[in-house]
């Protein structure tokens, strides 16, 4: 097939047709983008609606119920349809290839197939909301899972059907990464990003599907009543509790993987510099991915679980910390001597590596057992997660979002705004959840829609701070779809990256290259690429 | 008859250089994504191990109820499948797309003996009133013994699902060999098919002793 038409990917088909039914891998990364940008949308909304309820300490605008779907609803959009997506289904599908010299995934019809179970999943998700919303909390836990007269199995199957688009994401990636490399693309001349997709890919085949039978269990629980994990008739709800977390707490580091890739592209494209220890990076990855899958006992160090358990758990959990720190003091050390250039994706870049180191050290704190046991279901929790999930990833995908943008959409978007609006992102984020780590040490449970009197000013603080955050949103999605419209037209290599995707145009064609490129030398060595 | 259709050459996709590269990628994918399915029945497994630890003496008296001779064909049909399964693809390798046709039918039969007797053994629980949870109203001597049926049911069920898709994919394959479309360059359906029915089998070969032969 001839591709030297010059013509990119948006003008090779056009009609409703040519999206929804498409197999371009770059085509089904754009629509993915605009589902998980609209989940976020929608779960911001529930948070921006839950923290303006926690201004006073009595009740404001929502019942107790209310405010406990509130949150549930906050978690599961924000966890199953925005946050476990949001990076690999959206840049991971339009980079993966590119990055790697491909012309597409592996499994293009399987790919496509992965973004109609994503809507048809998140149907559920929706269907939900509307029809008596969820209030178990995003984690489900039995018993009180089971008896709730709240929208449970629709949530849950929505969540069990978004798994399976979650699998078959990770099964056509892997198949890339080991079989499509073109000539001179060695495993060590991998972009970090393909490292950090090919660990993410991993977990979710390895783990998704557990969440998927657990759910299918539960799904059972609720509808028959078959009491596995129901005391009353022999069961046991702490094997939920188990089969929950041996998903979801890797599904901590599929959230987390992606974001850590793209950190090891800005830091070498805005630094101008080689990374520092590219084997480190790349293997850290790959430990954390394995690490994951030994750690699910740190959420139930108060659930009843054997001692010994505990404290090897406890151990497990420090471990993790170690590849995670080699990550973090790499980059660090890539910056040094560097030719440091302070665009927009940058800052995303510097906020991730304040943010995600607070919510990286608090985890090791939430690890420790005696500490556990008093900050356990506190703010200081909370706050702990806000600051990996959303001062970690959130932050790399916005970092990863604006590096990318001029090549995805052929379009510049406004510097200028794009600061501002990151500066309004990070003072809004520490000033929402920095108070909540106070909160939590000083005993407020998290999940309470009532509090005592002496909390309100740290409650009410954090509540101003979400208005902050959504203006910094609000500005940011102003600017982003007005660079649709009316941006400077984008060159090839804006920011003068070194990989790929930099070598095609902006937007690329259809087949990604009009000429693959040659591959030889690492991908970040800016010395024998001669700039 | 089969042989009347002439062959429908294959098209190696626009992503790929090579056929070689496209079936061994294919393969790859279909090996990751079985490792997916085990990980999926492992819950069960897991959840099995437990209860059976919580109320071992329960477990022996459930596991009576069950027939083992039923258990012991249907363990007969489904290895004899596997063998007809790769019958099937080796014939499909050679060239032989008659041969491969038949075996593929055998196949396709097996599965379908499979399901007959997993029926009858059903209806028998049902008519007994061994059933998962609230619907129980069987009789034995143990109050739990409903836990071992909800086990049951999810496992055989899933399982029974498994090979229910299994025999749909297989269906799909005798029409495309029908129509002449796998040759010893191109079989990667067929392939891929067989080694999904290899799964399908071996999570049968440990869920028939962990559920018939506990005593």
């Amino acid at each position: 097939m001839s591709t030297a038409t010059g013509k990119n990917f948006f003008e090779a088909a056009s009609g409703w047709k040519s999206w929804l039914f498409t197999l371009d891998h770059k085509r089904i990364g754009l629509m993915y983008l605009a589902a998980v940008c609209i989940a976020f949308g929608l779960g911001g909304l529930f948070a921006l609606l839950l923290r303006l309820e926690l201004l006073t300490p009595t009740q404001l605008l929502f019942s107790a119920k209310q405010y406990n779907q509130l949150f549930t609803l906050h978690g599961a959009v924000m966890v199953f349809l925005f946050i476990i997506p949001s990076i690999p289904a959206s840049l991971g599908n339009f980079f993966l290839p590119i990055q790697l010299g491909a012309k597409d995934v592996a499994f293009p019809r399987l790919n496509l197939a992965s973004f109609h179970i994503y809507i048809f999943g998140a149907l559920f998700c929706l269907y939900s909301i509307f029809a008596g919303a969820i209030d178990t909390g995003w984690t489900f836990y039995t018993p009180y899972s089971t008896q709730s007269d709240t929208s449970v199995i629709s949530m849950t199957l929505g969540a069990f059907i978004l798994g399976f688009s979650s699998i078959l994401t990770g099964v056509n990636f892997i198949a890339t990464i080991h079989k499509m490399r073109p000539k001179g693309m060695t495993w060590f001349r991998l972009p970090l990003f393909l490292w950090a997709m090919y660990a993410t890919s991993v977990i979710q085949v390895l783990a998704t599907p557990v969440l998927g039978i657990t759910l299918f269990l539960m799904i059972l629980e609720v509808s028959l009543g078959i009491g596995i994990f129901d005391p009353a008739l022999g069961g046991d709800p702490v094997l939920f509790q188990h089969f929950f977390w041996f998903y979801s707490h890797p599904a901590v580091y599929i959230m987390i993987l992606p974001a850590m890739g793209i950190m090891s592209e800005l830091v070498t494209t805005f630094c101008r510099k080689n990374i520092f220890g590219y084997s480190f990076v790349a293997y850290s990855s790959i430990a954390i991915a394995i690490i994951s899958f030994l750690v699910w006992g740190h959420h139930l160090f108060v659930s009843g679980q054997s001692e010994y358990a505990t404290m090897l758990f406890s151990l497990l959990t420090f471990l993790v910390a170690i590849p995670s720190a080699i990550k973090v003091f790499n980059w660090l050390v890539t910056m040094y001597k560097g030719s440091i250039s302070f665009d927009t994706p940058f800052l995303y870049f510097l906020s991730f590596m304040f943010l995600f180191s607070i919510g990286g050290l608090t985890g090791v704190f939430l690890g420790t057992l005696s500490i556990d046991v008093h900050l356990h279901d506190t703010y200081f929790v909370v706050a702990h997660f806000h600051y990996v999930m959303m001062g970690g990833t959130v932050m790399a995908f916005l970092g990863g979002l604006h590096y990318w943008w001029p090549k995805m959409v052929g379009k510049m978007y406004s510097e200028f705004w794009g600061r501002i609006s990151c500066l309004l992102v990070f003072i809004g984020f520490n000033s929402v959840f920095f108070v909540q780590f106070i909160m939590g040490s000083k005993g407020m449970p998290r999940r309470y829609y009532n509090y005592l009197d002496q909390f309100q000013p740290l409650h009410a603080f954090s509540t101003f701070g979400t208005w902050i955050l959504g203006l910094g949103f609000i500005i940011m999605a102003v600017y982003l779809l007005k660079s649709l419209k009316s941006g400077e037209k984008a060159p090839d290599n804006p920011w003068g990256g070194l990989t790929l995707e930099w070598k095609t145009t902006s937007p690329p064609p259809l087949e990604n290259f009009e000429t693959v490129p040659e591959i030889t030398h690492d991908p970040y060595d800016y010395e024998k690429a001669g700039l | 008859m089969s042989n009347a259709a002439p062959v429908v050459e294959h098209h190696v996709a626009h992503h790929f250089d090579t056929a070689e590269q496209e079936f061994e990628t294919a393969k790859l994918g279909m090996w990751v994504f079985l490792a997916q399915e085990v990980l999926f029945f492992s819950a069960i497994f897991v959840a099995y191990i437990v209860f059976r630890h919580l109320h071992p003496e329960m477990f022996l008296e459930a596991s009576h109820h069950l027939s083992w001779k039923l258990g012991a064909l249907n363990t007969v049909f489904l290895i004899t499948s596997s063998f007809t399964m790769v019958m099937g693809v080796r014939s499909a390798q050679v060239n032989e797309r008659s041969a491969s046709i038949k075996y593929l039918i055998a196949t396709l039969i097996l599965a379908g003996a499979f399901m007959v007797v997993k029926y009858i053994e059903y209806s028998e629980k049902f008519h007994h009133g061994y059933l998962p949870g609230k619907f129980f109203f069987g009789e034995g001597s143990h109050e739990t013994l409903h836990l071992f049926y909800g086990l049951y049911f999810a496992a055989t069920g899933l399982h029974g699902l498994h090979v229910l898709i299994g025999m749909g994919l297989i269906l799909w394959l005798i029409i495309r060999s029908l129509r002449g479309e796998f040759y010893s360059d191109y079989y990667t359906p067929v392939e891929m098919v067989g080694l999904y029915w290899h799964l399908v089998d071996l999570i049968w070969i440990f869920l028939f002793p962990l559920l018939y032969l506990v005593g």
